[in-house]
C-alpha cells in the first residue's frame, strides 16, 4: 500500500540552479535592504523591523561564509548594535525595542564576526542573560516571562561566546533540557510539546554546549530525524509536514552533533537545498520556487557547508557561526 | 476602526496635534519609502512618541491595536499594550476577544499566544481555552501554538477530563496527526501514568491504527514510546502480530525497525537466532524500496 506523502515534487531538471550561484546570493545579500522603491523586498524589510538584530546576523554570516564579510559596512553594523544595547545590559531587536535574549544572542554573533566583543557592555550582557533563568532551570525570552527550550540554547550560546558559563546554573539548564525530550526521542518547545526539528537543534545544541551530549539518546533521535527526509530529499519539521529549506539545518547539524550525520541521503538532499535557489535574484526559498529570504538563504549555504561544500566556509554545526570566527576568538564546543 | 470606515493617518487626526512623531533611527541599511507604508510608517511614528513619553491612556491603547493589525509580530507593542492594560485596569475579557480575532487571523503568531497565556493566567478563568483551541484546531489540526496553550491550560487548571476522547476524534478523523499521538502520550503520563494495564490499553489502542495504515511513522513512534516503558519481550502479542503482518505482505520500514529493536531486545539476553534475524532486517531496510 503506497503511503500518502504530503511533499513538494522535484522538477528532473533545475537548469542552472544545479550549481551553488554563490555570487547571485552575495549580492542579493549585499544589497538587501537598499532596493529601489516599490520592490517588495522593501516592505518586507520595513516590517520585519522587530527582528532586524537577527537580519543582520543572517545576512553577515552567509557572507561571511560566501567569503564576501568585505562588502558589508562594519562601522554601520557596529554603530546600530551599540545603539541596540539597553540599560539593563539586554540587547533589542533594533533601536527603541526591547531588550531580548533572541537578539541578545545575535548580537554576539554579530560582534564576533567582527572580533569586535568588547565593544559591547559584556558584564551587562551576562547579568541580562543569567537574569533569565527561572527556578526550574528554564529560561525567559524576557522579562515577561514567555518560556522556550529556544531560549535555553540562547542562554548558553551567549554566555560560551562570553565565557561566562558560570553565571547560571548550567546544570538546571540542561536538566530542564532533558525534561523537554519526548517519547519519540526529540524534543519540544516545553516539557510535553510535540518534537519539532527547530526545538531539536536547540536542545541538542543547548546539551552540547552544556557538555551533556550524553543524556541523549543518540539511536531514537538519530531515527526521527533521518525520518525527516522525505522523497523529494528535503527535510521537514515533524512527521507528515512539507519541506523546508531551514530544516536541512536544523536537522543536519543536529545529526553532526550526536554523529549521524551517515544516517541521511546527502546528495538528494544537497539537490533539494539547490533547487531553493533563485537564479534570476539570487538567495533561497523554503521550497523551490517560492520567495527567497535572508533567513532562508543562511541556512540553505549553511546546510551545504555542513553537506561538506568547500566552495563556502566550514560552519560550526552548534553555533551556525563559521568556524573561522569561533576559532579565532578560541571556543570550542567538544562533541 | 472598522474595515469600512477609511483609515485616517494619525499625523491628520485632531485628537492627536499634541504629539510630535518620531521617526524611525535608521539601522546600517537606510529604509526607502513606499508608497503603501505610508500607513505603517505613520502609525509606527505616533507608537515611538508614546513609548517615549510612556503615556498610558486610552488612545494609546487604541493605537497599540493599529500598530498591532500592521505588524502582529513586533513584540514590544505587545508589551507597551500589556503596560497600559494594567496601569489602567481595563477589561481582560474584552483583551481575551481582541486576541482571539488576532489569533483567527494570524494562527501562527508566538506573540498573540503568549499574551492570550497571560491574560488567562491573570484572569485565572479557563473556560474559553478548551473550545477557543479547538475552533483554531479545526482550522489547522497540527498548529503548534494551539496545541502549546492547550496543554498549558490542561495541566495549569486541571481540565484533563475530556481530552482523550478530544485525541481520539482527531485520530479517527486523521490517523497520521502527528500532534493527536503526542497530545495522547501528554494526557496519560499527565494523569494515569503508563501503568501495567493501561500500557496494555494503549499498545491494543494503537495496533488497531497500525493494520489500517502500516506505514504511519507516529503510530510506531507511539507504540515504541509507549513500549519501551518496560522491556519490549514483555509483549509477546505484539511480536506475533508484526510477524503476521510481515508474512501478509506488509511493507513499511517502520515495521521492520520494531521488529528491529525487538529482537536486538531478546538478542542481548542471549538470543542468537533473533541477532541473525535482526541483521536480516537491516539488510531488508537498507536495501529495500517501501
Amino acid at each position: 500500500m503506497a503511503k500518502a506523502v504530503n511533499d513538494v515534487s522535484m522538477p528532473d531538471d533545475i537548469g542552472m540552479r544545479e550549481k551553488l550561484l554563490l555570487e547571485k546570493h552575495a549580492d542579493y545579500l549585499a544589497t538587501y535592504g537598499n532596493t529601489e522603491a516599490g520592490s517588495e523586498h522593501d516592505y518586507e524589510y520595513c516590517v520585519t523591523e522587530y527582528l532586524r538584530m537577527s537580519g543582520v546576523y543572517w545576512g553577515l554570516t552567509c557572507m561571511s561564509l560566501l567569503g564576501q564579510l568585505d562588502r558589508m559596512n562594519r562601522d554601520e553594523v557596529l554603530s546600530f548594535l551599540r545603539k541596540c544595547q539597553c540599560e539593563n545590559g539586554g540587547i533589542s531587536a533594533s533601536p527603541g525595542h526591547d531588550p531580548h535574549l533572541l537578539y541578545t544572542l545575535s548580537a554576539i554573533q554579530i560582534c564576533c564576526l567582527y572580533d569586535a566583543l568588547p565593544q559591547l557592555n559584556v558584564d551587562g550582557m551576562v547579568n541580562y542573560v543569567s537574569s533569565l533563568q527561572r527556578d526550574d532551570g528554564s529560561f525567559s525570552g524576557d522579562c515577561w516571562g514567555e518560556v522556550d527550550s529556544r531560549f535555553s540554547f540562547c542562554a548558553l550560546a551567549c554566555l560560551t561566546l562570553l565565557d561566562r558559563q558560570d553565571a547560571i546554573d548550567v546544570r538546571g539548564a540542561a536538566d530542564f533540557v532533558v525534561r523537554c525530550m519526548n517519547f519519540d526521542g526529540g524534543f519540544g518547545v516545553v516539557p510535553g510539546s510535540e518534537s519539532h526539528s527547530g526545538q531539536v537543534f536547540c536542545c541538542v545544541g543547548a546539551l552540547a554546549l552544556a557538555n551533556q551530549l550524553d543524556r541523549i539518546d543518540a539511536d531514537t533521535l538519530g531515527w526521527w530525524l533521518c525520518e525527516r527526509q522525505l522523497p523529494s530529499g528535503g527535510l521537514n519539521g515533524r512527521p507528515e509536514k512539507l519541506p523546508d529549506v531551514c530544516y536541512s539545518w536544523w536537522v543536519l547539524s543536529s545529526l553532526v552533533m550526536i554523529g549521524r550525520l551517515h544516517w541521511i541521503d546527502k546528495d538528494k538532499l544537497r539537490r533539494y537545498i539547490l533547487a531553493c535557489q533563485d537564479d534570476e535574484t539570487g538567495g533561497f526559498a523554503d521550497r523551490p520556487g517560492n520567495m527567497v529570504d535572508p533567513f532562508h538563504t543562511l541556512f540553505g549555504v549553511a546546510s551545504l557547508s555542513l553537506l561538506g561544500d568547500t566552495s563556502v566556509g566550514k560552519v560550526n554545526p552548534v553555533l551556525c557561526m563559521p568556524q573561522a570566527t569561533l576559532d579565532r576568538a578560541n571556543v570550542f564546543i567538544p562533541l | 476602526m472598522a474595515d469600512d470606515e477609511k483609515y485616517v493617518l494619525y499625523k491628520d487626526r485632531e485628537e492627536w496635534k499634541d504629539l510630535e512623531p518620531l521617526s524611525q533611527d535608521d539601522g546600517p541599511f537606510p529604509v526607502v519609502q513606499i508608497a503603501y507604508s505610508v500607513e505603517f510608517k505613520d502609525c509606527y511614528d505616533y507608537f515611538r512618541a508614546i513609548l517615549q513619553k510612556n503615556e498610558m491612556s486610552q488612545r494609546a491603547y487604541d493605537l497599540t491595536s493599529d500598530a498591532l493589525k500592521f505588524n502582529l509580530a513586533n513584540y514590544t507593542v505587545w508589551h507597551y499594550r500589556r503596560k497600559i492594560l494594567e496601569a489602567l485596569s481595563f477589561s481582560l475579557e474584552k483583551e481575551l476577544e481582541f486576541v482571539a480575532e488576532v489569533i483567527q487571523d494570524t494562527p501562527k503568531n508566538y506573540q498573540a499566544w503568549h499574551h492570550r497565556q497571560v491574560i488567562v493566567e491573570k484572569l485565572a478563568d479557563p473556560s474559553k481555552e478548551l473550545k477557543f483551541t479547538t475552533s483554531i484546531l479545526d482550522m489547522d489540526s497540527k498548529n503548534y501554538h494551539a496545541w502549546q496553550h492547550r496543554q498549558w491550560v490542561l495541566r495549569h487548571f486541571n481540565l484533563w477530563e475530556n481530552e482523550l476522547q478530544f485525541v481520539d476524534t482527531l485520530l479517527r478523523y486523521d490517523l497520521r496527526n502527528n500532534s493527536a499521538w503526542n497530545e495522547r502520550y501528554y494526557v496519560v503520563s499527565s494523569t494515569t501514568g503508563f501503568t501495567d494495564e493501561i500500557i496494555v490499553r494503549e499498545i491494543k489502542y494503537t495496533m488497531t491504527f497500525i493494520h489500517r495504515a502500516p506505514n504511519n511513522e507516529s503510530a510506531w513512534n507511539y507504540l515504541q514510546g509507549v513500549a519501551s516503558q518496560r522491556d519490549l519481550k514483555d509483549f509477546p502479542t505484539v511480536k506475533a502480530e508484526c510477524f503476521q503482518m510481515l508474512e501478509s505482505s506488509v511493507r513499511s520500514p517502520y515495521l521492520l525497525a520494531f521488529l528491529v529493536d525487538l529482537l536486538e531486545d531478546e538478542a542481548e539476553n542471549g538470543n542468537v537466532e533473533s541477532l541473525e534475524k535482526a541483521k536480516e532486517f537491516c539488510l531488508s531496510l537498507e536495501t529495500q524500496v517501501t
